[in-house]
């Protein structure tokens, strides 16, 4: 009798999503058999690869060997508790965003939707490789195939030159990440030319090494998640790709850079110093204010979703950091509180952030609009679409009693917890860390008010609004299994945190799961219930309860009578859309309260304009501190290259030869 | 839980139902007094209330289901505050359901509400409004949270129950850092509560205001709960603030002594307070809106400035 | 921990604490005659402080240090600054350099400074308030930060005489008072310095009809 082990079927589903990927290319234009057949399958295999790996939790690791890769360097591949978290989010998520692309893929917009199917799910594929890769030859493998799947989804609508050109960034600085990983798997093998995992794992890193694969592989991975300052390809690749493949990138992908850097920080780079955690801090504190201010202030939708992305990041880097200080100064039960964190923090984001940019895609297919400035009051007309959405802007501003707010929730307790630290300036530093995470939530509430408010509520800003359809079926579906699992992960924290705490014990050895368990499966109280205690089921039944009572009484003893005018307005007459707030409107408070943050062109009005208008247009300061001097720098050397080439054959013989004498003269035996 | 912690717990909530207008009243009251005004009756928030409930309620055409919901949205979100917060006594089978980090989470949950109501009209002062309370409550909330964290890290405990009961009931210490929160906590609830350095309750100038531009498009009952919801968040700030800084009186257990007591006690304090908030409102000045990062922003440095006095002082071997 | 503090120790943290919550109101206030306000504030807390160690350390020359500090700075100096302000005309709104909000947060950096640095130091001490010590260093970090911001010479006077105040709760609280000849020639060094500041406003304003520092600018050699 065959037996099938988790790593098995997570291989299968692998395969099958390349089959499936393959398929698509037989009938390439076929949209009914693609859409309503193969991405349907493939949110089965997702379904599958999550359930496995929630199966697989708590279990003892598995090893495989492909006999597939270069000579004497097959491929190992791995399956531990690790894995298995960011397998699982990957499975789930999967599942509502192919069901929903099963709806979302129409005719004639970019490449074809079968060529599309096979990026798709080779990207699929090359994510769970990457989480099962064991060796860094396979790693590298995995993760440059779904740099370059995602680059082709990402240019799907590759008759836009701006289109291109944002693939073209996002190709550029994956792979400027990519070296960097490479170097930093180079110098964990220690020159011992052993690739594998396991081998690094054995090797005895000197402090100096292990710190410098440590900036490395920060470095590489927070390319990928979009870590200051190597953050500027994500607001353009975001916005640029079909929105399946956004809500992809956002909620998988950027976290397959969280996992590599858990791996490389917890796992192999051997014992971590307590000054890695500070830089990880600091980073990400940057980048989750930058994140949020920039998210803020945008007037593109997916781009303001793009920017919340990367305060999310920010925030992940910021538990991460905090773990790793508490990891280094032994204080495991508080390095488990802040990693639990970090894992709920990637699964509630992987799982709101699809969420809301599959329902940008959702009005963007409606209204073929993305300029939040040209949007407003489609909940009249997209119900469905605008109550999930309403669901994932809640867990994205971290309120309770959704997903978002029980990791926020976990990382606060950690940081709160932080004094005892035996180093006065991090005892210190620390609690005002907390502040300013603190600031960012409550500014993450503001970005999304406004993307809510300005694209789903109010009057229409454009008359062409009024034929915007609600999204189908299978959209519905996807968007609805998102949203429950948002639900789910905030009202059932003790349950997800006792899923996820194998792999918190494989990191640091130690867990919350046994503190958690000890109360009521509804209450999650990490450290004791007189110390802090948060029951969302409680929480949320008691504010329906008294909503509905309170409705109830009020109809009961009252009435229910209710008549319609036009709105009161404090009677002033112009109430038509235009005298709305618009996007800029809304978000400028920000730009004035934090100007110097931001590089603003504007233009204002003056009495003589014939036709006055405002317009403001924000720029990334980054872009023009760090990127244009850098490639004016690289213009400036290439020009000075070019000078080598004349044209001439005579000459171009003549560099080889001359190459040739120096080798010659050079190499001696 | 016990039969007799459910009975206090609802009669707390009760309590805080008809405590709510009253306290809006004796404020009302107090600043007339101040301002030389001839005083409206105490229960003049009461009558205000069965006023609203009695009449039609006007709904504008553009208004959608999530503006009809959120009047009891945000009166279920204050009715949880003002169950969590130990008015009385701290044997609360509620307050586990959230501690002090998830209470601020339910005072931007009902921000958030509003705000989104207020911009689903599409009216000009609406969306205003909306954006004005959130630019008050991002700066707000961390100040808050802050203040917390101060008082958490004096009781080793973010549940409001143990903060209670370790500054309550046990040896009488000075917490300079606890000086420094209280202020900040001043400054809060100050910004969130619509009073006077950041918005004025009782105007309607249309560019000043900011809670009530938000409210504009209300009517009849939905206002009435609105209105209902604002005083309950008053009381529950002031009985926050109490609960922080000025324990004494809580009772620990439910011992019928205890909570007889107790009641009096809250009476006082909270008459007190409000004659203070009056005080305060009229010797202020409202500040230009782009003045008010600039109160709330000292109220976070100051939150933020207590939080190291805590860890300079306080925590020494 | 903090509990089994004597109520004396307890109540000179406190004061120290209000001390520096006072040195932050100065350099978030906006207006020169609350400004002067507040540091007649201070020097009442710091006056009450000494007290206090006074009290419970039995020595006698504090109640004089204490009795000093009261007649000069929470007395004499703000009535001084009031008549000038009042001679001189200030204008009531003070000009900063960098805005407030940002200064507070320099602020705020410079008080974890002033703590990390006072660390070690206050070690070595052996009496019970030695926290305090960190809080007279950030208070003088602070006056500096103030001085530095501000552009009116009267703010940097104001500037100046807390500073003395940090110095002076430093030496009371860590070390239980200099000696009385000490305090003696500090005090009448900053009741001269003052003076003679004065005195440069006058003529200053003479010469530029204005008491912005800026104008100094100009003294330059070309």
């Amino acid at each position: 009798m065959l037996t099938l082990l988790p790593i098995d079927v997570l291989l299968i589903s692998a395969c099958t999503w390349l089959a499936i990927g393959v398929t698509g290319l037989a009938a390439p234009h076929n949209l009914r058999f693609v859409g309503k057949f193969l991405f349907p399958l493939g949110a089965l295999v997702g379904l599958l690869a999550g359930l496995t790996a929630l199966e697989f939790l708590g279990a003892s690791p598995e090893v495989a060997v492909l006999a597939i890769g270069l000579p004497n360097l097959p491929f190992h591949l791995r399956l531990d508790n690790l894995t298995a978290v960011f397998v699982l989010l990957l499975g789930f998520t999967t599942v509502g965003i192919s069901i929903f692309a099963a709806g979302y893929f129409r005719k004639g917009e970019g490449t074809a939707p079968g060529l599309q199917c096979l990026q798709y799910h080779f990207f699929l594929a090359s994510m769970l490789l990457v989480l099962l890769a064991d060796d860094a030859y396979a790693f590298m493998v995995a993760w440059e195939g779904m740099a370059l799947s995602s680059f082709f989804l990402v240019t799907a609508d590759h008759r836009h030159a701006e289109i291109r050109r944002a693939g073209y960034l996002y190709l550029l600085i994956a792979h400027v990440g990519a070296i960097a990983i490479l170097l930093s798997f180079g110098v964990m093998t220690s020159g011992s030319g052993d690739y594998t995992f396991d081998g690094m794992r054995a090797q005895a890193h000197t402090p100096f090494w292990a710190s410098l694969a440590y900036l490395l592989a920060l470095a590489g991975f927070g390319a990928k998640a979009g870590l200051l300052p190597l953050h500027v390809w994500l607001p353009e690749a975001h916005p640029a790709a079909p929105s399946p493949v956004s809500a992809m990138m956002s909620g998988v992908m950027l976290k397959t850079a969280i996992y590599g850097l858990l791996r490389v920080s917890f796992d192999l780079a051997g014992a971590p110093q307590w000054w890695w955690g500070v830089v990880a801090m600091g980073i990400g504190l940057a980048t989750a204010v930058f994140g949020v201010l920039y998210s803020a202030v945008q007037s593109d939708m997916k781009r303001l979703l793009a920017y919340s992305s990367i305060e999310n990041i920010g925030l992940l880097a910021v538990g991460l950091g905090l773990t790793l200080i508490f990891h280094s100064y032994g204080m495991e039960i508080l390095a488990a509180l802040t990693l639990t964190a970090v894992f709920y923090h990637c699964l509630a984001h992987a799982v709101f952030k699809s969420l809301l940019f599959l329902c940008t895609g959702s009005v963007l297919h409606a209204t073929r609009e993305r300029s939040l400035g040209k949007l407003g009051g489609l909940i009249h007309r997209m119900p469905w679409v605008a109550w999930l959405a309403l669901v994932g802007v809640i867990a994205s501003a971290g309120l309770p009693p959704l997903s978002g707010f029980v990791s926020e929730w976990l990382l606060l307790q950690g940081f709160l917890f932080s004094p005892g630290l035996p180093h006065p300036w991090l005892n210190m530093v620390v609690p005002v860390a907390a502040a300013v995470v603190a600031l960012v939530a409550a500014l993450a509430g503001f970005a999304m008010v406004k993307f809510f408010g300005i694209v789903f509520l109010g009057q229409m800003r454009e008359p062409a609004l009024k034929d915007a359809r609600d999204a189908g079926p299978w959209e519905r579906v996807g968007l609805v299994w998102l949203a429950g699992l948002t639900l789910l992960l905030g009202v059932l924290p003790s349950t997800v945190i006792g899923l996820i705490d194998a792999a918190t014990r494989q990191l640091l050895g130690t867990g919350l799961a046994d503190k958690v368990d000890a109360h009521s499966w509804w209450m999650l109280a990490p450290i004791s219930p007189a110390r802090a205690s948060y029951e969302p089921l409680i929480f949320l039944a008691t504010i329906v309860a008294a909503a509905l009572i309170g409705r109830a009484l009020v109809r009961r003893l009252y009435h229910g009578r209710m008549r319609r005018t036009p709105a009161w307005d404090c009677g002033y007459i112009f109430r038509g859309p235009r005298a709305q707030d618009t996007a800029e409107g809304f978000s400028q408070p920000i730009r004035r309260i934090f100007e110097p943050m931001f590089r603003m062109e504007r233009h204002f009005p003056t009495s003589r304009d014939a036709q006055p208008y405002y317009s403001v247009k924000v720029g990334d300061r980054f872009w023009y501190w760090l990127y244009l001097p850098l490639v004016r720098l690289v213009n400036g050397v290439s020009t000075l290259i070019t000078g080598l080439q004349g044209g001439r054959i005579a000459i171009y013989l003549l560099y080889s030869f001359l190459t040739l004498i120096v080798l010659l003269l050079v190499a001696r035996p | 839980m016990s039969i007799s912690g459910l009975f206090w717990q609802i009669f707390a909530i009760v309590m805080a139902l008809a405590l709510a207008p009253l306290l809006t009243g004796w404020v009302n009251q107090c600043r007339a007094w101040l301002q030389n005004r001839s005083a409206p009756p105490l229960l003049q928030p009461y009558y205000m209330l069965h006023k609203l409930f009695h009449k039609d309620v006007v709904l504008a055409h553009g208004a959608s289901t999530l503006f009809r919901s959120v009047p009891v949205a945000v009166f279920g979100c204050m009715l949880l505050a003002c169950a969590i917060i130990p008015t009385l006594s701290t044997d609360l089978p509620f307050a586990p359901a959230a501690d002090t980090i998830a209470l601020v989470g339910v005072f931007s949950l009902a921000r958030i509400f509003i705000s989104l109501a207020a911009m689903d009209v599409g009216t000009s002062f609406g969306a205003l409004g909306g954006r004005r309370e959130m630019l008050v409550g991002f700066l707000a909330e961390p100040a808050l949270l802050m203040v917390i964290f101060t008082t958490a890290m004096i009781s080793q405990s973010t549940s409001v129950v143990t903060i209670v009961e370790t500054l309550a009931h046990r040896d009488f210490v000075i917490y300079p850092s606890l000086a420094f929160a209280g202020i900040a906590f001043t400054f809060v609830s100050f910004a969130e509560n619509a009073r006077v350095p950041i918005d004025n309750p009782a105007t309607h100038l249309e560019l000043t205001m900011i809670h009530e531009a938000m409210i504009l498009e209300y009517s009849g009952r939905h206002l009435a709960l609105i209105e209902w919801a604002a005083s309950l968040k008053l009381y529950a700030y002031s009985c926050l603030g109490l609960a922080l800084f000025f324990p004494w009186g809580i009772a620990e257990g439910n011992s019928i002594g205890g909570l007889l007591l107790a009641i009096p006690v809250l009476l006082a304090k909270l008459t007190v307070g409000g004659g203070l908030l009056a005080v305060i409102e009229t010797i202020n000045a409202k500040v230009r809106i782009f003045r008010a990062p600039e109160f709330l922003g000292t109220a976070f440095l100051l939150a933020v400035l207590g939080l190291l006095v805590r860890l300079m002082l306080e925590t020494r071997v | 921990m903090n509990a089994d503090m004597p109520l004396s120790a307890q109540l000179i943290n406190l004061f120290a604490s209000v001390i520096l919550l006072l040195a932050f109101a100065m350099l978030a206030q906006r207006r020169v005659l609350t400004l002067i306000n507040l540091f007649a504030l201070q020097g009442l807390t710091l006056c009450l402080s000494t007290l206090v160690v006074a009290f419970t350390t039995g020595q006698a020359h504090l109640y004089w240090s204490a009795a000093l500090t009261l007649l000069l700075k929470a007395l004499l100096l703000p009535w001084i600054l009031h008549q000038l302000v009042r001679k001189l005309n200030v204008k009531s709104e003070i000009e900063a350099l960098i805005n407030i909000p940002a200064t507070m947060l320099v602020g705020i950096v410079l008080v974890m400074v002033a703590f990390n640095v006072a660390l070690p130091i206050s070690e070595l001490s052996q009496t019970i308030t030695r926290g305090t010590l960190g809080i007279a260093l950030a208070v003088v970090l602070l006056a500096f930060l103030m001085m530095i911001t501000r552009q009116k010479a009267i703010t940097q006077v104001v500037g100046f005489l807390s500073m003395e105040n940090g110095l002076f709760l430093a030496a009371t609280s860590a070390t239980y008072g200099m000696p009385m000849v000490v305090e003696l020639g500090i005090a009448l060094d900053v009741l001269i310095g003052a003076i003679i500041l004065g005195v440069f406003f006058f003529q200053i304003r003479e010469q530029f009809d204005s008491l912005d520092i800026r104008h100094l600018e100009k003294l330059k050699e070309r």
